[in-house]
């Protein structure tokens, strides 16, 4: 009998991706928006970001270690993400008690009671920050005036969102026309000099990193592009009725969260659903949602509780939406 | 440049033998011929312990319509008949028979001259095929006589050639297009009179641009002939994906092409089919890549089937130290071989070495809900949810789910990220599946 070989089932090659890439990949594209962020809120935005990460990755370990004695995966970089993300939905001036009480709330009860990476229904890091929104509202909705080095951490000097002074000069009675002047113009929100969310700040950075995604084809257009073309529309139809009453759609693209939340919390892997025709459908339900809180709901942003939404919805959508089989319809060219 | 919507993946190619002219590989001492290299009934064996073979002559008679004849390679004394390890891994019955000299049966013509003219009937030529063991030379082995036999009710009007060789590494059909195209179109037309059609394409990636060149040149002057370039992609080989790209025709699920009026043979079979009618010459040999990137020199040869794998690879260099992997076929659809005593066989198109560093798979991690896996699926399934349902032994859910649809060509596995078993468990859920129709249609 000569020498005997590995045998195994085909296929024998792989494409040598690994989660562990990917996630990696994710993290790179997250980089140009948090050197903007850092570059317009200093120091704080630094400090906001290393706590998340580190005790998002700090929470892993021990929960994987001593609570659920299951092998440590904590170097897969899924909870670098997560507290990336964490960071960047939250103002830089945030105080570190609170952020390690969010991070404890991500990884521990969103992600983690379910069985860990894979399992959870809802997005870790918008759990987090929506705990944190309703347990600390008042810390939660302070944001920093954009002034570089000098803005500080907790010292920062704060004012509102475009978003808040919009909805609340809104409520108030006062015309559109006068509030926007009060805010940054639509290139200063492009380049992100505005007030707002750690990482939601520029468009550019954020949508740098969406190309970088597209082209490592760590995500595909379906999600993001859906999202911000039924924002778009739907805000162009409400401006078009009424604009005395409704901001016109680059201020909703612009201003808040929905290139961040499209681009990178819409998309998570886990929570999104798994074939494209669902993934669309899934982008227009967010892209609703996000219109209909900002314009009639209490809250001036609603991009997290309209992706939480949605993400309750993947589990019928990939029961019911399927893929279109190849043959399931007799074609003959 | 046409290709097919739906999923597929690109490996990197590693042609590594593209520009390597063909060989003849050198008369092995002893030969095995397995007397099943068909799908279908396996031939019964007609010569005892003892007796003096020719190459060329019959030695396993066609059991029933699906199923050939099986021929001797090569002329000498038949040892033994016996059992023997195939590709598949399972025993299966051969014929040893030791090697004398090289004594041709007479009704061979061995000249290099190119007969264009076109003698045989119709049904001459689909029992000629049958006759001299014709199968399938992609690697599915179905005997060609049933394909080319259009059953009533049905019609064809196109012939599919498929030259598309996507699967990495493999170069043998390149080789051939190349170095015996005329052959190849006069066994194109001999396809077409026996489907009494007068039309046919040529599916060529176009990886190999050469072959495309000359075989457009060549094709000039015969009619009805169409070399069609397709944007490389695997899996194009596949039926119903290479019938998709080159007309938009879709296979329905669980038929066949000749639902869609279309008869797909491989470039290699077209060859085999020009020898057989033109020149009498039954299915002896075949052009079998060698190939891997530690192998010292990689290239293509003639290879008598019979032969052991180790004589290929001793002539290709030698068997690395490192080695860990042999396959037989591509990397991505191929067996893995457990020694190399395994005789090469009709369906084999290639023998690839993997060193032992890409020999092992990745360890399996959980699943991330990616959806590469649904993404290129080119049957729109999805892998993960039926590798889940077999997981679980919901075999009533996975049959819903179409898992029979499955060709088991790899994308999802070879493309999951968290290294998951997919084709795997999609194997065992689609193998239950099979037999549990089996029993409803019993009962």
């Amino acid at each position: 009998m000569s020498t005997l070989f590995n045998i195994s089932l085909s296929p024998h090659s792989h494409s040598q991706e690994t989660t562990k890439k990917l996630m990696f990949g994710v993290v790179i594209a997250l980089l140009p928006a948090l050197f903007t962020s850092i570059f317009y809120f200093g120091y704080g935005a630094l400090i906001v970001t290393s706590v998340s990460v580190i005790s998002c990755l700090v929470f892993e370990y021990l929960i994987q270690r001593f609570l659920l004695k299951k092998p440590v995966s904590v170097t897969d970089g899924s909870a670098l993400v997560t507290g990336l993300l964490l960071a960047f939905n939250v103002p830089s001036n945030l105080p570190v008690h609170i952020i390690i009480i969010g991070s404890l709330v991500s990884i521990g009860i969103a992600k983690m009671t379910f069985g860990g990476l894979g399992n959870n229904p809802f997005n870790p890091a918008l759990v987090g920050r929506v705990f944190m929104l309703i347990s600390f509202p008042v810390q939660m909705t302070s944001w920093p005036v954009p002034a570089g080095f000098n803005t500080g951490y907790t010292d920062a000097v704060t004012g509102a969102t475009p978003l808040a002074i919009v909805k609340e000069g809104l409520k108030n009675g006062e015309p559109l026309s006068d509030l926007i002047t009060q805010i940054p113009t639509p290139s200063q929100m492009f380049l992100g000099n505005m007030g707002g969310s750690l990482g939601e700040i520029a468009a550019i950075a954020l949508l740098i990193g969406f190309v970088y995604l597209l082209m490592r084809k760590i995500i595909t257009w379906h999600i993001p592009v859906s999202i911000i073309a039924t924002i778009g529309i739907f805000t162009t139809i409400l401006w078009l009725a009424n604009p005395a009453k409704n901001a016109d759609p680059m201020f909703h693209i612009l201003a808040g969260g929905v290139l961040l939340g499209a681009v990178f919390m819409a998309t998570d892997y886990v929570t999104s659903p798994m074939n494209p025709k669902a993934q669309i459908i899934y982008g227009i339900g967010i892209g609703i949602l996000t219109v209909v809180i900002r314009v009639w709901g209490a809250y001036p942003e609603g991009v997290s509780f309209a992706i939480l939404i949605m993400n309750a919805f993947v589990p019928l959508m990939n029961r019911y939406i399927k893929p279109g089989r190849f043959g399931e319809e007799v074609k003959n060219g | 440049m046409k290709t097919f919507q739906k999923g597929g993946i690109h490996p990197p190619e590693n042609k590594l033998t593209a520009a390597k002219q063909t060989e003849v590989l050198p008369l092995p001492v002893s030969v095995a011929i397995p007397v099943s290299q068909h799908i279908g009934a396996p031939a019964t064996v007609i010569v005892n312990k003892g007796d003096s073979v020719k190459t060329g002559q019959v030695i396993a008679g066609s059991k029933g319509f699906v199923s050939v004849n099986i021929h001797s390679s090569v002329s000498g004394k038949v040892n033994k008949i016996d059992s023997i390890v195939d590709t598949t891994g399972y025993k299966q019955t051969a014929v040893f028979i030791d090697v004398e000299g090289d004594e041709w049966v007479d009704s061979v013509d061995r000249s290099d001259d190119i007969i264009t003219d076109i003698k045989l009937s119709s049904e001459e030529i689909i029992s000629r095929c049958q006759e001299s063991g014709i199968v399938g030379l992609g690697g599915a082995t179905f005997p060609s006589h049933v394909k080319l036999s259009v059953p009533s009710g049905k019609r064809c009007d196109l012939l599919i050639i498929n030259g598309v060789e996507c699967e990495p590494y493999l170069t043998a059909d390149h080789r051939l297009m190349l170095e015996k195209g005329k052959e190849i179109l006069v066994g194109i037309s001999i396809l077409m009179k026996a489907l009494k059609i007068k039309r046919a394409q040529v599916g060529i990636e176009n990886n190999k641009t050469d072959a495309i060149v000359h075989l457009k040149k060549l094709a000039a002057s015969f009619e009805g002939i169409e070399i069609c370039p397709l944007r490389v992609k695997y899996p194009q080989g596949a039926e119903k994906q290479l019938i998709k790209a080159l007309t938009g025709r879709e296979v329905p699920s669980g038929r066949l092409p000749i639902d869609v009026n279309v008869v797909v043979h491989n470039a290699g079979t077209a060859f085999a089919v020009y020898e057989a009618v033109q020149k009498n010459k039954p299915l002896i040999e075949r052009v079998v890549t060698i190939t891997g990137k530690t192998l010292a020199n990689p290239g293509n040869y003639l290879v008598r089937i019979g032969t052991p794998v180790s004589l290929l690879i001793e002539k290709a260099g030698g068997l690395p130290d490192d080695t860990g992997k042999i396959i037989s076929g591509g990397p991505m659809m191929g067996k893995a071989l457990i020694n190399t005593d395994i005789p090469v066989v009709k369906g084999m198109s290639g023998i690839i070495l993997f060193p032992s560093s890409e020999s092992d798979r990745m360890p399996s991690q959980p699943c991330i809900r990616c959806a590469k896996c649904v993404s290129v699926c080119p049957l729109g399934l999805e892998p993960y949810l039926l590798m889940l349902l077999a997981q679980k032994g919901l075999f009533e859910k996975a049959e819903e789910e179409r898992i029979t649809d499955c060709m088991e060509c790899g994308s999802c596995s070879y493309t999951c990220p968290a290294g998951r078993p997919l084709l795997d468990y999609i194997r065992l859920g689609k193998s239950t599946v099979i037999k549990m129709a089996r029993e409803r249609v019993v009962k």
